[in-house]
């Protein structure tokens, strides 16, 4: 029997130490420390409310993130089915006892946070299908049969955020899930079928959307119709980023958001004001520390020997990036108003916990990576 | 197993990375997508949105510029500014529009209607613009406001300056102003930039005619606001331009003495100087409050006054069109006399009426004048003599001397209000008519009937005209320093007291313009103007001043609204015993003092009668006046030195 390279097993603390991504590391750090200039200039200034809680946020998590590193990545590899169930139990935890705010269900009440299981199911979603396509023959990816349980799980997770409502974070669930299907092989006909079935019941999900969805979507293809109204956001967002120029109009100085002209501008608007305030420059900036941030998780799926590892890490390096488009290319105004956070520089204990879980279970890649999981 | 397994794990890691490798790409493109993104915005597009932001930041609150001042000619205000108390209401700072008027009504009195126009009003604005909601609120009611405002969000009082008129007595040479119509903002260009709540324009009279330069310039605070429209910090003020100061030529004791004479009448009176024009005094009555207009005026005084047919809007001095009756006489007797086609002396006999034409025409004195010439039909306005005389002129050229004399034509290019009247000539008739003129037309022109409308500040003008000799003046309202030949002709009058003065000195030093052919005959309607106030049988002669400092010549006037009936004629009706409306209108024109004639005056008193009994007792009044102050006139501006 092919005995399995014990050596990465037995590594000694010494060795998993020098073996951690400093790199990926430090770009973390540098982000997460933009971040808090940013939300002290949300502030007006001042270190208030979001900025402190932002900050202990940020190193509560990134402790967790360097705690999680050192997690063996068979550990990850056995437990990722419980994990995804265990989020989604969360989820339907959500539609029982959830927090509403603003028309939206979508936190438990925690004694210290209020948890969106909706952000953790990004990351359980992607782990449950890396495993799951690790341990299918290859031959057998493209089977009918198998292809039943990953929509499956892709779905039920879907299904119970649109219900909350909460149309940005389903898609980005979903488009994690998808990758990990496309990586592990899944026939394109196969996407192209379920692309002509989502179009046929597109009708039927209109009908199912919220008023203000409906509004949302329709203003993205004309926010200058109603400038007042649901395009007001598109449009302010333009203002504020076009008119940070090259060099931005200077830290604390964005009047845009310091005049309220910015709506959520902790949460998914935070680059719009670090645009403003720092302009293309610094927009440039900001993009190449995600660059660097998902280069680095790539390499880590490159070196890893197992297809988990692999899996995984190219399909949560993909997800990241997709949703760093997707803020950006929504308060750029490429992309509808979809409730979307932008990693790691958003307010927002959930979605900065499943990120720091997701680079967690990645640097565990990177230290174990040649150490097999089954 | 191990072979097959391992084999199987390294296809698949090969299919992984190849899929991987196509996201790759995919994502570089969708990174380049973003960049160009950002560079159009940030870099191509940048000057566009900073402009936007900026639209975003500030905001600009137009401030109601101050309204210059009007003046009389002693610097005395007649037109000016206080301060009045207001409250606006910036309908976006306030919770509920609702509840802040309910609120309103109980600190304030305000009608429902009131705050149904209101509200029609803020639903048409922007949000932030603020509204007035009361201009002009009493002390007692301003700080009632000001006690309450803690619970009254998006309301604020504000301390402003608004029009304040002293007195009625000029309110139609001055106008009145009101606030801005949509078809003021239509009309007047220099409103368009100038759009203030609150600010108001020129509707009538000089506050009309100056508008544009009295009003000002616009002033504006520019703050940076928030998304919620709150003022964060003041960025700049402009506190805009005063309007300019106007100075006239009226005085305004006589103006109120003149008012207080005139009393209800429907009637009119210009007082002008006859060397340079100046208008002294130009009252019309009854009057009204110009103040109540400032603020809105009020519907019930509004329907008051547009039902009164007394028509005490109307400035029946410029704009009031009267048949000017005997007074043309003067005008008849001197274009005779230039035409040579009667010599004074010439009689003619008044036998109470003549036929001509197959048309009896009659004399107002039923029995007859007898033998009449020049002097004595001026004298005693005999109408006979003049239908000979006007038979034998002809309309045309009385026309001719008429409309030299200032008929027909406006006086004063201040008064939108002003008319032209009319100037009967065959040609006029033709055009206007389409008749041919009927010689009989002739007898009545020659009498101020018939076709002649004339204005009071043209037969003060004609008057002027004739007593300073018969050079021709340009009438002014406005105070005008290069244009003022008072100075040298003062000079000359110090340098040679009593002396009358020489035609041909006042053509060239005064840049005169004579407008008769032989200036003796003009001497010859003054002494006959004379002989009407001061001479026994003159038809002003009961009304005369025989105080050589004030002794005038005049001649009296009444204009028929309706043809007497021949069985009116016959039971000798009088005035009295007619009809308000149908009584004549009576006019009398003057100028005085008779030894050195100064100032020129017209009297119109709208169905008063007879100008002897009616309008030559107000002209007598006002000339005493107007001469006492005459010195006191010339001091003020004619110390040596002083520009004038």
């Amino acid at each position: 029997m092919f005995q399995p390279r014990s050596i990465q097993s037995s590594l000694s603390f010494r060795d998993k130490l020098f073996s951690i991504d400093y790199v990926l590391v430090l770009s973390i750090l540098i982000l997460g420390v933009v971040s808090m200039f940013a939300m002290y200039s949300t502030d007006g200034g001042q270190i208030k409310y979001h900025t402190e809680s932002h900050i202990i946020r940020f190193f509560v998590f990134f402790l967790m993130f360097f705690i999680l590193s050192f997690v063996q990545i068979r550990f990850w590899h056995d437990t990722s089915y419980l994990i995804y169930f265990a989020f989604l139990i969360l989820l339907i935890g959500v539609k029982y006892f959830g927090l509403t705010s603003s028309g939206s269900q979508r936190w438990l009440n925690f004694y210290f946070m209020n948890l969106q299981p909706s952000e953790l199911m990004k990351i359980g979603l992607i782990l449950f299908l890396a495993k799951y396509y690790h341990r299918i023959p290859i031959e057998s990816v493209n089977r009918l049969k198998f292809l039943f349980l990953p929509i499956f799980v892709l779905i039920c997770p879907v299904l119970l955020v649109v219900m909350q409502p909460d149309l940005g974070t389903s898609i980005l669930i979903a488009s994690g899930g998808l990758v990990v299907a496309w990586l592990a092989g899944v026939r394109v006909k196969f996407f192209a079928y379920s692309i002509l079935v989502f179009i046929a019941l597109l009708p039927i999900a209109i009908s199912f959307l919220k008023p203000y969805q409906k509004a949302r979507i329709l203003t993205f293809l004309n926010p200058e119709k109603d400038p007042l109204g649901a395009g007001y956001q598109i449009i302010q967002s333009k203002i504020a980023i076009g008119s940070g120029g090259l060099f931005g109009k200077g830290f604390l100085n964005g009047s845009q958001s310091y005049l309220d002209y910015l709506p959520e501008k902790h949460t998914d608007f935070i680059f719009t004001l670090f645009s403003e305030e720092f302009g293309f420059a610094g927009s440039i900036f900001i993009l190449s520390l995600y660059a660097l941030i998902v280069s680095r998780i790539v390499k880590i799926g490159n070196i890893t020997r197992s297809n988990f590892g692999k899996l995984y890490c190219y399909s949560f390096a993909t997800a990241f990036f997709i949703y760093v488009v997707v803020n950006m290319g929504m308060v750029l105004g490429l992309l509808p108003i979809v409730g979307s956070p932008l990693p790691i520089m958003s307010y927002g204990g959930s979605s900065m916990m499943a990120i720091m879980l997701g680079l967690g279970i990645a640097m565990s890649c990177k230290i174990y990576k040649d150490t097999p999981v089954n | 197993m191990f072979s097959s397994g391992s084999g199987n794990t390294v296809i698949k890691s090969k299919l992984i990375s190849r899929r991987m490798f196509l996201l790759t790409v995919s994502k570089a493109v969708v990174v380049v997508g973003v960049l160009g993104r950002l560079i159009s915005l940030q870099i191509n597009e940048s000057s566009k949105y900073k402009t936007l932001s900026d639209k975003n930041r500030f905001r600009e609150w137009k401030l109601a510029p101050e309204r210059g001042i009007i003046k009389d000619y002693f610097n005395t205000e007649i037109a000016s500014n206080k301060q009045v108390y207001q409250i606006h209401l910036i309908p976006e700072n306030t919770q509920s529009i609702e509840e802040i008027f309910v609120r309103l009504k109980t600190i304030l009195n305000i009608s429902d209607k009131k705050i149904f126009s209101l509200k029609k009003k803020i639903a048409k604005q922007k949000p932030w613009e603020p509204i007035i909601i009361s201009d002009n609120l009493n002390w007692s009611e301003f700080s009632r406001i000001n006690l309450f405002l803690h619970e009254l969000q998006g309301v604020e009082p504000i301390v402003s300056v608004a029009r304040v008129y002293k007195d009625s007595s000029s309110a139609h040479v001055l106008g009145y102003v009101s606030q801005v119509s949509a078809k003021d903002l239509k009309n007047k260009k220099y409103l368009k930039e100038m759009s203030v709540p609150g600010m108001a324009v020129g509707k009538t009279g000089l506050e009309r005619r100056l508008d544009e330069q009295i009003i000002g310039e616009v002033g504006f605070q520019r703050y940076e606001v928030n998304a919620f429209g709150k003022r964060i910090k003041q960025i700049k003020v402009d506190p805009g331009k005063a309007g300019e100061h106007f100075k006239t030529t009226l005085d305004l004791e006589i103006q109120k003495y003149t008012a207080q004479i005139l009393g209800d009448k429907a009637a009119s009176v210009c007082v002008m100087d006859i060397y340079n024009g100046d208008i002294v005094s130009l009252v019309s009555s009854p009057s009204y409050d110009p103040n109540a207009f400032v603020h809105g005026v009020d519907r019930d005084y509004w329907n008051n006054l547009i039902n009164n047919d007394k028509k005490p809007l109307t400035n029946k001095a410029v704009s009031g069109l009267y048949p000017p009756g005997s007074t043309i006489k003067t005008l008849v007797a001197l274009s005779a006399l230039e035409n040579k086609i009667i010599r004074p002396l010439d009689t003619v006999k008044c036998k109470g009426k003549i036929e001509l034409f197959g048309e009896k025409f009659h004399c107002w004195k039923k029995k007859g004048h007898g033998i009449m010439n020049m002097r004595t039909g001026i004298k005693r306005s005999c109408d006979v003599y003049f239908y000979e005389v006007a038979r034998r002129l002809g309309v045309d050229r009385l026309s001719e001397t008429a409309k030299k004399f200032g008929l027909g034509k406006k006086v004063l290019r201040d008064f939108f209000e002003e008319r032209s009247g009319v100037v009967p000539s065959t040609s006029w008739k033709k055009k206007y008519i389409g008749q041919n003129w009927y010689l009989g037309e002739t007898l009545h022109s020659g009498i101020g009937q018939g076709y002649f409308q004339s204005t009071p500040i043209q037969l003060c003008l004609m008057t002027a005209q004739i007593a300073n000799g018969g050079f021709e003046i340009k009438p002014r309202i406005l105070f005008d320093k290069r244009k003022n030949s008072l100075k040298e002709y003062l000079k000359f009058k110090n340098e040679n007291p009593g002396q009358p003065l020489p035609a041909d000195l006042l053509v060239s030093n005064f840049d005169l313009k004579p407008l008769f052919k032989n200036q003796e005959n003009i001497k010859i309607i003054k002494d006959a103007m004379y002989s009407s106030s001061n001479e026994p049988g003159g038809t002003s002669y009961r009304s005369r001043l025989e105080d050589k400092r004030f002794t005038f010549a005049g001649k009296t006037g009444s204009s028929q609204i309706r043809k007497f009936t021949e069985a009116q004629r016959e039971a000798e009706v009088k005035q009295e015993q007619l009809k308000y409306e149908n009584r004549d209108h009576a006019l009398f024109i003057a100028f005085a003092p008779v030894s050195d004639p100064k100032y020129a005056i017209s009297v119109v008193v709208e169905h008063g009668g007879t100008g002897s009994s009616a309008a030559a007792p107000i002209a007598k009044k006002v000339i005493k006046k107007v001469l006492e102050r005459h010195s006191l006139r010339q001091s003020i501006h004619s110390l040596p030195g002083d520009s004038i």
